[in-house]
C-alpha cells in the first residue's frame, strides 16, 4: 500500500513515540499480529490451504454438508466442516479472505490515489474548481457511502451485458466503494494544500521557474501522510464490510470468485436447516478482521493525533 | 426563523437537481428501455410509437423538464421488471421501511446517548470498559452479520421471535403498520435491532467523546467552580453542548439508517422500498432506481432541514444571524 | 485565625516520564479582606496553586501533600460533595479566558440565577432581582434587559463582568482570580481589575489574584509572593518586595517594570528561562539564572527564611549566622 512508501515526514514519527504507545498496548499488538496473519494466509492461500474449492475435481458431493471436526460427524479431513458443494469451509475462507482483502486494499488505493489527487487540485487552484469539487464533495457526503456504491454497481450493471459485466465484475465493486469514499482524503489534503500554497517556498519556486506544482507535491504529500494513513486505515475496515454488504446482497463480486460476503450469503441458506457453519465462520472471520484492522486505525489516529474530523 | 427556514430550502434545490439530473441521465442512457419494455418481438412501428410515447425522440433538455414535471407528481413510469407503476410499488412499500428506520433510529438513540453520556463521565469503570468494547464489536459487525447471528440466537436455536416478513398489518388509508398488531411488533424486533445496534454504537461513541470534549472546557469548569450540582454540571452544562454535534451527526445517521434498511430487509426479507431497491439494482430495473434515489435525496434534504431546525432551537448562537450557520 | 491557610502543598501530575512536581512545599496565608497577589512566570505552579485549593486541577494531577485550611477548617481532604459547598459559597473563582468562561448556551441570568439558587436558597423572582443588581454593581449598562441576553452578546471585557459577578453572587469571602485580565485589551484592563478591588473591598472579599504581570500587583495587592519553579521564592509586603526585594529573582523581576524612579541600569531582563518542571536542577532552581549565585545555592535548596526586612526569600544570601534555620512553615 502506498501510505507505507518512504516519507520523510513518517520516519520522523515511526521513531520513537509511536512504537512507544505501540508497545504499550497489548490489544493494540495482538490485532496487528491478528492482521498479518490473515493477509499472509490469505496472500499464501493457493499454496497452504487444506483443499483447493475451485478445484471441481477434488471435489466429492459425498462430502458436502459434514460439520465442523469437533461435531459427531465431523471428521479431520474438513477442519471447519464443509458446505453444500463439499467444499472445505477453511479453504473456502481462505481464498474469500484473499478476495475481501484485495477488494479492501484496491478500493482504499484508488480513493485514496483518487482523493489526494483532487484535493491537491482543488487546493492548489482554488476559486471555481475548489468550489465545485467541494460541492461535489458535500453532495456525496449527504449520501451514505454504501448507497452510492450500490448505485454504481447497479448502474455499470445495466449498462454493460451481462458476461461483460461477471468478467469484470470485482473491478466494478472495487471502482464503486473506492469512488464512494474518495471525500475524507480530498478534503485533509485540500486542507494542507490551502496552507502550504501561500508559503514562501512555493512562491520562490514560481519566482525561479520550478513548476510550482511539483514542489507543492513534494511538500505537502509528506506533510499530510500522517492523516492519510489514519483514514486509509479506518477506511480499510470500512472498504471490507462495503465489499461483503454487496455481495452479501448478491450485486459484489461473481459467485465464482466468493469473497467473504458471498460465502456469508451461500450459507445463510443453509441456517435453517441446521448448518450453521457455512455461514458462521466466513462471518466471524470478517467480524474478527474488520475488528483488528478498526483497532489499528483507531489507534493510530490517536497516536499520531491528527485533527481529523 | 421564517427566513432561516427559506434559506435552508433554497439551499436544498441544487443538491435536489443534482439527484434528478443524475436519475434522470440514468433514465435516458443506461440500458435501453425501449428495448426493454417491448421485449422479443416488435415491429419498427411499435418501437417508433413507444419512443414517441415516451419522449424519447425530444431534446435532453425538453425531455429533463418533462422528467422534473413527473418527478414532482411523484409519477416515474413503469417497472422494468413488475411492469407496474413505479410509484405504487414505492408507495406500497415505504411505510414498512419508514416504521422500521424509526424504530431502528429510537432505539440508537433511546440506548445510544445514555451509554454516550455514561462511558464518558465514568470513564474509567469496568462498565464503561464493557460498554466501549461492545461498541468497538458493534461498529465492526457487519449489519448482515448481526442480524444472521440474531436468527440464528432468537429464531433458529431459541424459536421466539419471527425471521422474515413484517407479521400482520394494519391499513390506515394507503399507509399499513405494524405497530397496531402484536405479530407486528414481535416482527419488527429483530430488524429493528439489527439495523439500530450499528448506529447506537456511533452515537455512544460520538456522545462519550463529545462530553470529554466538553467537560475539559472552561465553562464546566467554571460551573465547578460556581459550586453547582454534579447533576447540574454534568446534565445542564456539559450534556446540552454535546447536543450540537449530535444532532448533526445522528442527523446524518438518519440517513445512514434508511440507506442500511437495504440490508436488514434482505436479511429479514422485510417487504420495503430497500428490497425493491436492491432487487431492482440486481436486475438493471432502472425506473426504479431512479426514483429510489430521488426519494432517498428528498427524505435526506427533510432529515437535514429538522436537524437545522433542532440546531437553531438548541445554540443561540446561530440565532443571532444567518451567516454562523453557514459552516455547518 | 487567617481566612486562608496553606500549608505545605505539594501539587505532582504523574507522566509518561516520570513525575513531575508543579507545586512544591509552598507554604502561604490570607487575612479576612486581604488582596495577596501571587505572581511568576507561566509554569511557576501559581495558577495551580490556585485551582489546587478549589481541588479544581486536571487529572492527572494531584495534591501530594500539605493542607488548606478554610476558617480553621481543612477542606483539603474533605469529600467532593462537601467541598461543593465550599465552591462558590465560600471562595469564589475568576478565570482567565471570559470567552471561554461562560456556559455559551445559557443566558448569563440564568447562570447567575443558577449560581445563587444553589447556594443561598432563595426563589425565582428575589435571585432574578439579586442578579440584576449584580449585573448593574458589575457596570453591564442596561442590565434589566442584558440579563436575558446569551453571552455571544457580549464584548471580552464585559464577560469578564458577568464572571466576576458570578464569582461574587453567592458572597464568598475569598475570590481566587487567576490572571484575570491577560485575556482582555489592554485599554480595559484597569478597569476590570478596579471594578474587582472596589467590589470585593464593598463586600469584604479576599482576593488571591494569580498574574504574571507586576504592574497589576504592585497596584492591588497589600502582600505578594513571588513564584519560581513551583516554589515560593519570596513573599511580603507588596510595598518591600516592590522596592527593596530581597530575593534576586525579584529583584530582576522587578526591573521588567519600567518606572521613572529606577535608574536605567536596573531595566535589565533576567537572561535565561525558567527551567522546566522536568529538569530542575540541584539546590536553589533559580543557580544557574542567578547573578548572585555562589556555590551553597548550588547543592542545597534553601526554605523560605527571614531576611532583614518584614520579607521571606528563599535565598541563601539571607543565610545569616545566628538565623541559619529554614522558616518554610512561618510564612
Amino acid at each position: 500500500m502506498a501510505a507505507f512508501a518512504p516519507a520523510r515526514g513518517l520516519s520522523r514519527v515511526f521513531d520513537s513515540d509511536l512504537w512507544w504507545s505501540f508497545t504499550r498496548s497489548p490489544v493494540v499488538v495482538v490485532s496487528a499480529v491478528v492482521a498479518l496473519t490473515m493477509i499472509l494466509s490469505a496472500l499464501l492461500a493457493p499454496w497452504i490451504a487444506p483443499h483447493d474449492p475451485f478445484n471441481l475435481a477434488t471435489l466429492d458431493l459425498l462430502d458436502a454438508f459434514t460439520p465442523p471436526v469437533w461435531l459427531e460427524e465431523g471428521n479431520w479431513r474438513f477442519l471447519l466442516g464443509t458446505d453444500d458443494q463439499g467444499r472445505d469451509v477453511l479453504s473456502t475462507i481462505m481464498h474469500g479472505a484473499r478476495i475481501s482483502l484485495f477488494v479492501g486494499f484496491a478500493s482504499v488505493l484508488f480513493s485514496m490515489t483518487l482523493g489526494i489527487s483532487l484535493g491537491l487540485i482543488a487546493g492548489y487552484l482554488g476559486g471555481t474548481t475548489d468550489a465545485v469539487l467541494m460541492r461535489i464533495a458535500d453532495i456525496q457526503l449527504t449520501f451514505p457511502s454504501i448507497l452510492v456504491a450500490l448505485l454504481i454497481d447497479g448502474l455499470v450493471r445495466a449498462m454493460l451485458p451481462r458476461e461483460l459485466h461477471d468478467q469484470i465484475a470485482l473491478w466494478v465493486v472495487i471502482f464503486a466503494i473506492g469512488i464512494s469514499n474518495w471525500v475524507q482524503f480530498a478534503r485533509t489534503v485540500r486542507g494542507s494544500t490551502l496552507v502550504e500554497k501561500n508559503k514562501e517556498y512555493v512562491m520562490a519556486a514560481r519566482v525561479i521557474g520550478l513548476s510550482p506544482v511539483r514542489i507543492m507535491v513534494s511538500h505537502v504529500l509528506p506533510n499530510v501522510m500522517g492523516p492519510v494513513l489514519v483514514i486509509a486505515t479506518l477506511n480499510l475496515g470500512f472498504a471490507i464490510l462495503a465489499e461483503a454488504t454487496l455481495s452479501f446482497l448478491g450485486v459484489g463480486v461473481p459467485p465464482t470468485q466468493p469473497s467473504l460476503g458471498t460465502l456469508i450469503r451461500i450459507g445463510n441458506d443453509f441456517l435453517f436447516s441446521g448448518e450453521w457453519w457455512i455461514t458462521l465462520f466466513p462471518g466471524i472471520t470478517l467480524a474478527v478482521m474488520v475488528l483488528s484492522v478498526n483497532l489499528l486505525g483507531d489507534w493510530l489516529r490517536d497516536a499520531l493525533n491528527p485533527k481529523l474530523r | 426563523m421564517f427566513a432561516f427556514i427559506v434559506s435552508r430550502l433554497l439551499q436544498a434545490i441544487p443538491v435536489m437537481l443534482t439527484v434528478s439530473l443524475i436519475s434522470f441521465a440514468m433514465f435516458a442512457y443506461v440500458g435501453d428501455p425501449v428495448t426493454i419494455m417491448l421485449g422479443q418481438d416488435y415491429t419498427e412501428a411499435q418501437r417508433e410509437a413507444l419512443v414517441r410515447e415516451l419522449g424519447l425522440d425530444q431534446p435532453f433538455f425538453i425531455q429533463f423538464i418533462e422528467f422534473l414535471h413527473n418527478a414532482v407528481q411523484f409519477e416515474f413510469g413503469l417497472s422494468y421488471r413488475l411492469a407496474r407503476p413505479v410509484s405504487d410499488l414505492i408507495l406500497e412499500r415505504m411505510p414498512a421501511t419508514l416504521e422500521l428506520s424509526f424504530t431502528a433510529a429510537f432505539l440508537a438513540l433511546a440506548i445510544g446517548v445514555p451509554m454516550g453520556v455514561y462511558t464518558g463521565l465514568y470513564r474509567d469503570s469496568w462498565l464503561s470498559r464493557f460498554f466501549l468494547t461492545i461498541s468497538l464489536i458493534g461498529v465492526s459487525l457487519p449489519t448482515f452479520l448481526i442480524g444472521i447471528l440474531l436468527i440464528l440466537v432468537f429464531a433458529v436455536i431459541l424459536g421466539v421471535l419471527p425471521s422474515f416478513g413484517r407479521g400482520e398489518t394494519v391499513a390506515i388509508g394507503w399507509w399499513t403498520t405494524g405497530f397496531l398488531t402484536v405479530s407486528g411488533l414481535r416482527a419488527l424486533i429483530l430488524p429493528s435491532i439489527t439495523l439500530g445496534l450499528f448506529q447506537m454504537t456511533l452515537i455512544m461513541r460520538l456522545v462519550r467523546s463529545e462530553m470529554l470534549e466538553v467537560l475539559r472546557t472552561d465553562y464546566i469548569k467554571f460551573a465547578r467552580a460556581r459550586g453547582l450540582s454534579n447533576r447540574a454540571v454534568h446534565f445542564g452544562h456539559a450534556l446540552k453542548n454535546t447536543l450540537v454535534p449530535v444532532i448533526t451527526i445522528t442527523g446524518l445517521q438518519l440517513g445512514a439508517i434508511i440507506a442500511f434498511a437495504i440490508v436488514t430487509e434482505t436479511v429479514f426479507q422485510w417487504p420495503g422500498m430497500g428490497l425493491l431497491f436492491i432487487q431492482a439494482v440486481a436486475n438493471a430495473d432502472i425506473p426504479i432506481m431512479a426514483a429510489y434515489l430521488l426519494l432517498i435525496a428528498l427524505l435526506f434534504v427533510i432529515i437535514n432541514l429538522i436537524v437545522d431546525l433542532l440546531y437553531y432551537a438548541v445554540d443561540p448562537r446561530l440565532r443571532g444571524g444567518l451567516r454562523a450557520a453557514g459552516g455547518r | 485565625m487567617p481566612l486562608l491557610e496553606v500549608k505545605n502543598l505539594r501539587v505532582e501530575f504523574p507522566t509518561r516520564r516520570g513525575t513531575l512536581v508543579a507545586v512544591d512545599d509552598v507554604s502561604f496565608h490570607i487575612d479576612e479582606g486581604e488582596v495577596l497577589g501571587v505572581v511568576g512566570e507561566s509554569g511557576a505552579g501559581k495558577s495551580i496553586t490556585g485551582v489546587s485549593i478549589i481541588r479544581l486541577i486536571e487529572p492527572p494531577g494531584r495534591i501530594a501533600g500539605g493542607q488548606v485550611i478554610l476558617n480553621g477548617r481543612r477542606i483539603d481532604n474533605i469529600p467532593l460533595e462537601e467541598m461543593r459547598h465550599v465552591r462558590g459559597k465560600e471562595i469564589g473563582a475568576i478565570f482567565q479566558d471570559p470567552l471561554t468562561t461562560l456556559n455559551p448556551l445559557y443566558t448569563i441570568g440564568h447562570q447567575l440565577v443558577e449560581t445563587m439558587q444553589t447556594h443561598l436558597g432563595i426563589g425565582d423572582k428575589e435571585a432574578r432581582a439579586r442578579a440584576i443588581r449584580w449585573l448593574e454593581d458589575v457596570g453591564i449598562p442596561g442590565a434589566a434587559q442584558r440579563i436575558d441576553a446569551y453571552p455571544h452578546q457580549f464584548s471580552g471585557g464585559m464577560r469578564q463582568r458577568v464572571v466576576i459577578a458570578l464569582a461574587l453572587c453567592a458572597e464568598p469571602r475569598l475570590v481566587i482570580a487567576d490572571e484575570p485580565t491577560t485575556a482582555l485589551d489592554v485599554s480595559i484592563q484597569a478597569q476590570v481589575i478596579a471594578l474587582l478591588k472596589r467590589l470585593c473591598r464593598e463586600h469584604g472579599t479576599a482576593i488571591m489574584l494569580v498574574t504574571h504581570d507586576m504592574g497589576v500587583i504592585a497596584e492591588t495587592a497589600d502582600r505578594v509572593a513571588v513564584m519560581y519553579a513551583g516554589r515560593i521564592a519570596e513573599i511580603g509586603p507588596v510595598r518591600e518586595v516592590v522596592k527593596h526585594a530581597r530575593h534576586p529573582y525579584t529583584d530582576g523581576l522587578m526591573g521588567s517594570i519600567p518606572s521613572l524612579s529606577h535608574k536605567v541600569e536596573r531595566l535589565t531582563q533576567i537572561e535565561g528561562s525558567m527551567p522546566r518542571l522536568t529538569d530542575i536542577p540541584r539546590g536553589c532552581a533559580f543557580n544557574p539564572r542567578c547573578p548572585k549565585v555562589f556555590d551553597r545555592c548550588r547543592t542545597e535548596r534553601p526554605d523560605l527564611m527571614k531576611t532583614d526586612g518584614p520579607n521571606l526569600a528563599a535565598c541563601w544570601l539571607h543565610a545569616a549566622p545566628g538565623r541559619d534555620e529554614a522558616l518554610g512553615h512561618a510564612a
